[in-house]
């Protein structure tokens, strides 16, 4: 048999129906956790089902799909989730931020400001930000209806009380269009300012929690903070080894066993990029540290 | 019976695109999207609202055709035969309304606006107008909106702007609205806050 076993993009129409009209809600309802008839995917929980299904839903025969994996476009994760795309809906793949019209993402945002016409998918593993304070959804369901975050700012303020400032340094709670306290996903808090007034649509989907949300385009999406605490980025304070970025997001990466370690940009395309523009400086080496 | 026309030629592709461009437009209030694959829907069904219907309405989305389009038998067969909807009396009852007469379309608050639990389960009207280059302009302001887009639409009901504004106070409850003309598609969805003009 030669004729594909599946439908275009994976998804069955009537699947994709409700997945659009789940999208629709969300964006209608900016930060809203939409519940939705989340589907078994040839991959498990906990490897981005919910982004999955997003992109499945949203995909045609003329995106061009990037995969990244904590800003990496070579980890297994992304590119198994690649190649399913490219396998099940013909689509053209890149690692290139800004050729990409579909861009799935587990726990980072591109260096790359995204322009209009970009959709930003995220793979979410808990989307309820109170879900750790209180476990009961048809309470935090009531709390998000009557808006009552005081929880939120308990959490923050314990944070401040141990340790003299927010240790919160990912999934960062953000408040969307001054109504719906939302997670960002695990994204690091440094991201957390791309997420305000983007030019692009940026979709949630949790697949084993069976929740869709989103942010439109230029919605204000702040940080919850304190006034004598206000919310501050982090990164760690070097710059990258390979192309000498001092502002990007790095990693650490341990490189023996008596300490030494180097800084290198979290987001493999953007210093790709930086390293093949024949203007930049290359910090080779420069930056291992030895302890 | 009459003869049923055809429905989308590609049924995956062409939903597809049809999403996207609904998509797009709710993404960002106020601006018109074109709708390409269209079909030949039974009039007084437009092309595009006829399309945005086989995207997203299937059996498990009640519809109410306003009386414009229940005049008539051949709409509300062919919405069955291509989608399976159940059809309803009751505006309340509906998960998507579609509206051929604007003007007159009943008070949003009639169909079903969510709660403050699940404000998602609510109705989405599609508004068939006729012109998008016609009609007083509608300043919107909210999410999606750089600063301030402006629309104009023709026919709306005369209320409009009040109308807008007494739905964006039920934030986060309300309807939304899906606008298609000819072969072009806009959306207001609740989030939207018109601007009063001094």
């Amino acid at each position: 048999m030669n004729a594909p076993a599946y439908n275009f993009a994976y998804l069955d129409e009537q699947t994709k129906r409700m997945i659009r009209r789940a999208i629709l809600k969300a964006i209608a309802i900016p930060g809203y956790q939409v519940p939705f008839a989340s589907r078994e995917m040839p991959m498990p929980y906990g490897w981005g089902t919910g982004g999955v299904q997003v992109t499945a839903a949203i995909l045609g025969p003329a995106d061009v799909l990037k995969v990244i994996d904590q800003g990496s476009d070579d980890t297994t994760n992304a590119v198994s989730i690649r190649k399913f795309f490219g396998r099940t809906a013909g689509v053209r793949t890149t690692t290139h931020t800004t050729e990409a019209t579909v861009i799935q993402t587990r726990h980072r945002v591109p260096e790359t400001p995204l322009k209009a016409g970009q959709i930003l998918v995220y793979q979410v593993p808990i989307p309820e930000p109170l879900r750790f304070l209180e476990p009961r959804e048809t309470e935090t369901r009531r709390m998000h209806a009557l808006e009552e975050y005081g929880l939120v700012h308990v959490k923050l303020y314990e944070d401040i009380a141990r340790h003299g400032h927010i240790a919160t340094t990912y999934a960062y709670p953000v408040k969307v269009a001054g109504r719906y306290v939302m997670d960002p996903s695990p994204i690091p808090k440094f991201d957390n300012p791309k997420l305000s007034n983007s030019d692009a649509l940026q979709l949630f989907g949790a697949g084993r929690e069976k929740r869709i949300y989103a942010i439109p385009p230029h919605t204000a999406v702040v940080s919850l903070d304190f006034e004598d605490h206000p919310f501050e980025q982090w990164r760690h304070p070097a710059s990258c080894a390979l192309c000498g970025d001092d502002a990007s997001f790095l990693d650490e990466v341990i490189t023996d066993d008596r300490g030494g370690r180097m800084f290198v940009c979290s987001d493999t395309d953007h210093c790709e990029s930086r390293r093949a523009a024949p203007s930049q400086p290359t910090v080779q080496d420069a930056e291992v540290a030895r302890g | 019976m009459a003869t049923l026309t055809a429905g989308f030629a590609d049924p995956v592709l062409a939903a597809q695109a049809t999403f996207r461009a609904v998509m797009d437009a709710t993404a960002r209030p106020g601006t018109v999207v074109p709708v390409i694959d269209t079909v030949a829907a039974p009039p007084p069904l437009a092309a595009a609202t006829a399309a945005v219907a086989l995207t997203l309405v299937d059996g498990d989305t009640p519809v109410w055709l306003d009386p414009r389009l229940a005049a008539g038998p051949e709409v509300a067969a062919w919405l069955r035969f291509h989608t399976g909807a159940p059809l309803v009396d009751r505006p309340a009852d509906a998960a998507f309304a579609i509206l051929a007469d604007p003007a007159s379309a009943p008070p949003f608050e009639h169909f079903s606006i969510g709660t403050l639990d699940d404000p998602d389960r609510s109705a989405t009207l599609i508004l068939q107008v006729e012109r998008f280059d016609d009609g007083a302009p509608l300043v919107l302001s909210g999410p999606g909106i750089a600063d301030r887009a402006t629309l104009r639409v023709a026919p709306l009901p005369p209320d409009m702007v009040a109308r807008l504004t007494a739905n964006r106070a039920l934030f986060p409850r309300g309807v939304d609205l899906i606008l298609t003309a000819g072969h072009a598609v806009a959306a207001l969805p609740r989030s939207v806050m018109p601007v009063m003009e001094r």
